[in-house]
């Protein structure tokens, strides 16, 4: 029963991590650069979620759709501010500029709600039984995780629509095989971007609302090292494709946890970059990223 | 043009020379005062921001409010304070270190911190050597002053927590099995945590799982937790800090797995996070030198003003650091010929002073406070137990 558990508490936690692993997929998928700040966005998101809640006594669905709209105005800010200026230049700049954009929203989350974490009141689950028992007495399934995982289902299904189908979609796509063509057919590839960033920043919200309502400590490194993860969870299933970030994601949670609970716990991390190392090795761009060979 | 030039580099001359005299005449007659004060630099080091910022700046504002005080007392030594963020690294402490020695210039400096262990190695190796005084609220490992004469503690070495905590379980007969789970990348952890251990093998405790993670951002525990409970700890000693252990007793209840927990000083703040579900910390014991709850006179008049400044209860970092100027203005005001040491004088004063074995201290976190020579301070911890969300004493 172990085992079952151990597969649900990865799979929930791989979700979180797919929902955050979206939003660098698909910015790298469109402006081709790594947005570190993304993590901090989370960080962002659960803060005005918390406040929302506790300060404002809003109900937590109202939370959560304040802190997506909070987080969608700071990605597009943050886009405009501190990443347009720099399209000409190289992306080496364009990289400092997002560890500096990540740095800025820790201290200012620092000077704004104080230092000391906070705890975080889950979403779901708080009246009463906060989990939903399978096989009484031995395995159970918390609210929050059946909710990360509809989350990223409804992510995924939505987001692969909208790409597919739509409009907007279909310019984002473009944007994505070829900027200078895409304009030349008459697609505003800035207002795209941007929309690109808007999409990430309010995932992110949703995603560090279900993380904290998953673990419920909030402070103002919380996004650091869930952005790092997700970061990996997309080089793991190919940056640049949807399904890869939901793949890889379940993948990162479910080798993270299996490897804590059977080879031990302080080499979990070391094992889920082992992993991804190997698949690196033999599937350069990542599981299901496309190969395209460098033309010269 | 020339002539000019050197009338204005006269006049500047002057004037700064005025200044310094106005300085030196008005700096112990400013009406009335006690005009033979001596004026103490004292240069705090600890995180102000980054993962470790809630202990510095604890620190950092317990100290604030006792050096208000002091200087208020009008009595024989003022202190002159200043605090610089380490951000919780050790190459930043050292540049912070740095930049308080330039502050200080030619003034008698005495170093208050680092707050974080790791930093704090570094640095009292650098004050070891260019002899400054150094006192540490809060960095608990031996290694802090292990061969330096000049560095002290205000906190218990995480060893005596360690063997403390075995002591307490085994003589109140609490528990039958016992698990442990700590946090084997951070030196406070894995020392109090090593002591646990080899003690509870001296008396013949039943010690069923140890268990790790390594590192205080973790947020999943369930592993950990498993063991414990497939083990059959009754009894799960958790010395790691207030954040991670919220995460655990959450799991914990989740899981429905209800042992003893018993926790160290890093256990105090809990209470006081915001949003904290006070039910999941019923009947959680943890050894701490500091209750901001208690009742004397002092510690109320301290927790007021702490929350009037900063709207939040003080932790044992904050009450430690408040101790911290005292003991060092209480040993100041005992050294004969402090107006003429310098601080590399006022290191050997001070330190003779705190080494001695005679020098009492009565503060926030004990009475009649010692230091044993080698700098490690002789104080017991007070044993809380947690009952309808606030402490209760459980010694």
């Amino acid at each position: 029963m172990s085992f079952l558990n151990n597969v649900i508490t990865g799979v929930s936690l791989g979700s979180i991590y797919a929902i955050i692993a979206l939003g660098y997929t698909m910015v790298y998928g469109i402006a081709k650069m790594l947005n570190f700040a993304h993590g901090d966005v989370i960080m962002v998101g659960a803060y005005v979620c918390f406040f929302a809640m506790g300060s404002f006594h809003l109900p937590p669905v109202a939370g959560v759709v304040l802190a997506v709209l909070v987080c969608t105005v700071l990605g597009m800010a943050i886009e405009r501010l501190a990443y347009k200026p720099l399209r000409a230049a190289p992306s080496l700049a364009v990289l400092i500029t997002a560890i500096g954009v990540s740095y800025f929203l820790q201290n200012s989350a620092q000077l704004l709600w104080g230092a000391a974490t906070k705890v975080f009141t889950p979403i779901v689950g708080t009246s009463g039984n906060s989990s939903l028992e399978l096989i009484p007495g031995q395995l159970s399934i918390s609210y929050v995780a059946v909710l990360s995982i509809v989350c990223c289902i409804v992510v995924m299904v939505g987001l692969t629509l909208f790409t597919g189908q739509t409009k907007l979609g279909k310019a984002m796509r473009a944007c994505s095989e070829d900027k200078g063509a895409a304009q030349l057919m008459g697609i505003d590839v800035n207002a795209t971007i941007s929309m690109t960033f808007a999409i990430g920043s309010a995932l992110a919200a949703l995603a560090g609302v279900l993380m904290c309502s998953a673990y419920p400590t909030l402070s103002p490194t919380t996004g650091s090292l869930p952005g790092i993860k997700a970061f990996t969870a997309a080089v793991f299933g190919g940056i640049g494709s949807v399904p890869g970030a939901l793949l890889g994601g379940i993948l990162l949670g479910v080798i993270e946890i299996f490897a804590g609970a059977y080879v031990s716990t302080d080499l979990s991390d070391a094992v889920v970059f082992a992993v991804l190392i190997i698949v690196l090795l033999v599937r350069p761009a990542g599981l299901l990223g496309r190969y395209v060979p460098e033309k010269v | 043009m020339k002539k000019k030039n050197l009338a204005a580099l006269l006049l500047a001359g002057a004037l700064c020379f005025g200044l310094l005299a106005g300085c030196s005449n008005g700096g112990g007659g400013n009406g009335g005062e006690n005009s033979g004060a001596v004026t103490i630099k004292v240069g705090g080091i600890g995180p102000t921001t980054g993962d470790n910022a809630q202990y510095g700046t604890a620190t950092e504002w317990g100290a604030e409010i006792a050096v208000e005080e002091i200087n208020a007392l009008n009595g024989p030594v003022k202190f002159d304070f200043k605090y610089e963020d380490d951000t919780g690294v050790a190459d930043t402490a050292v540049a912070a270190y740095n930049s308080l020695k330039d502050w200080a210039k030619d003034a008698p400096l005495v170093i208050y911190g680092c707050t974080t262990t790791g930093p704090c190695v570094t640095v009292s190796a650098e004050t070891y050597n260019d002899r400054y005084f150094q006192l540490t609220p809060s960095a608990s490992s031996p290694e802090v002053v292990a061969g330096k004469d000049n560095v002290f503690q205000m906190c218990f070495t995480d060893p005596y927590l360690g063997t403390a905590g075995a002591e307490y379980l085994k003589n109140n007969g609490l528990g039958t099995k016992y698990g442990i789970i700590y946090n084997n990348g951070d030196s406070y952890s894995t020392g109090i945590a090593e002591a646990f251990i080899a003690k509870t093998k001296e008396l013949g405790m039943d010690l069923v799982a140890t268990q790790t993670y390594p590192d205080d951002k973790n947020t999943d525990y369930t592993v950990q937790l498993n063991a414990c409970k497939d083990a059959g700890a009754d009894v799960v000693f958790l010395p790691i800090y207030y954040t991670p252990a919220s995460l655990i007793l959450a799991q914990a209840k989740q899981m429905s797995y209800a042992p003893l927990f018993i926790g160290g000083d890093g256990m105090d703040g809990m209470l006081d996070m915001d949003g904290f579900d006070k039910s999941l910390a019923e009947g959680l014991l943890l050894m701490t030198p500091f209750s901001a709850g208690a009742e004397d006179e002092r510690t109320k008049s301290f927790v007021e003003k702490y929350q009037e400044a900063h709207n939040i209860l003080p932790n044992q970092f904050a009450a430690d650091g408040y101790d911290c100027m005292y003991a060092i203005y209480e040993a100041c005001c005992e050294i004969e010929g402090l107006a003429d040491m310098d601080s590399a004088a006022l290191c050997d004063a001070l330190a003779a002073k705190f080494g001695s074995g005679t020098f009492k201290v009565d503060g926030l976190t004990g009475k009649g406070m010692t230091w044993k020579d080698t700098g490690e301070i002789d104080k017991s911890p007070l044993i809380f137990k947690v009952e309808n969300g606030a402490y209760v004493d459980a010694q």
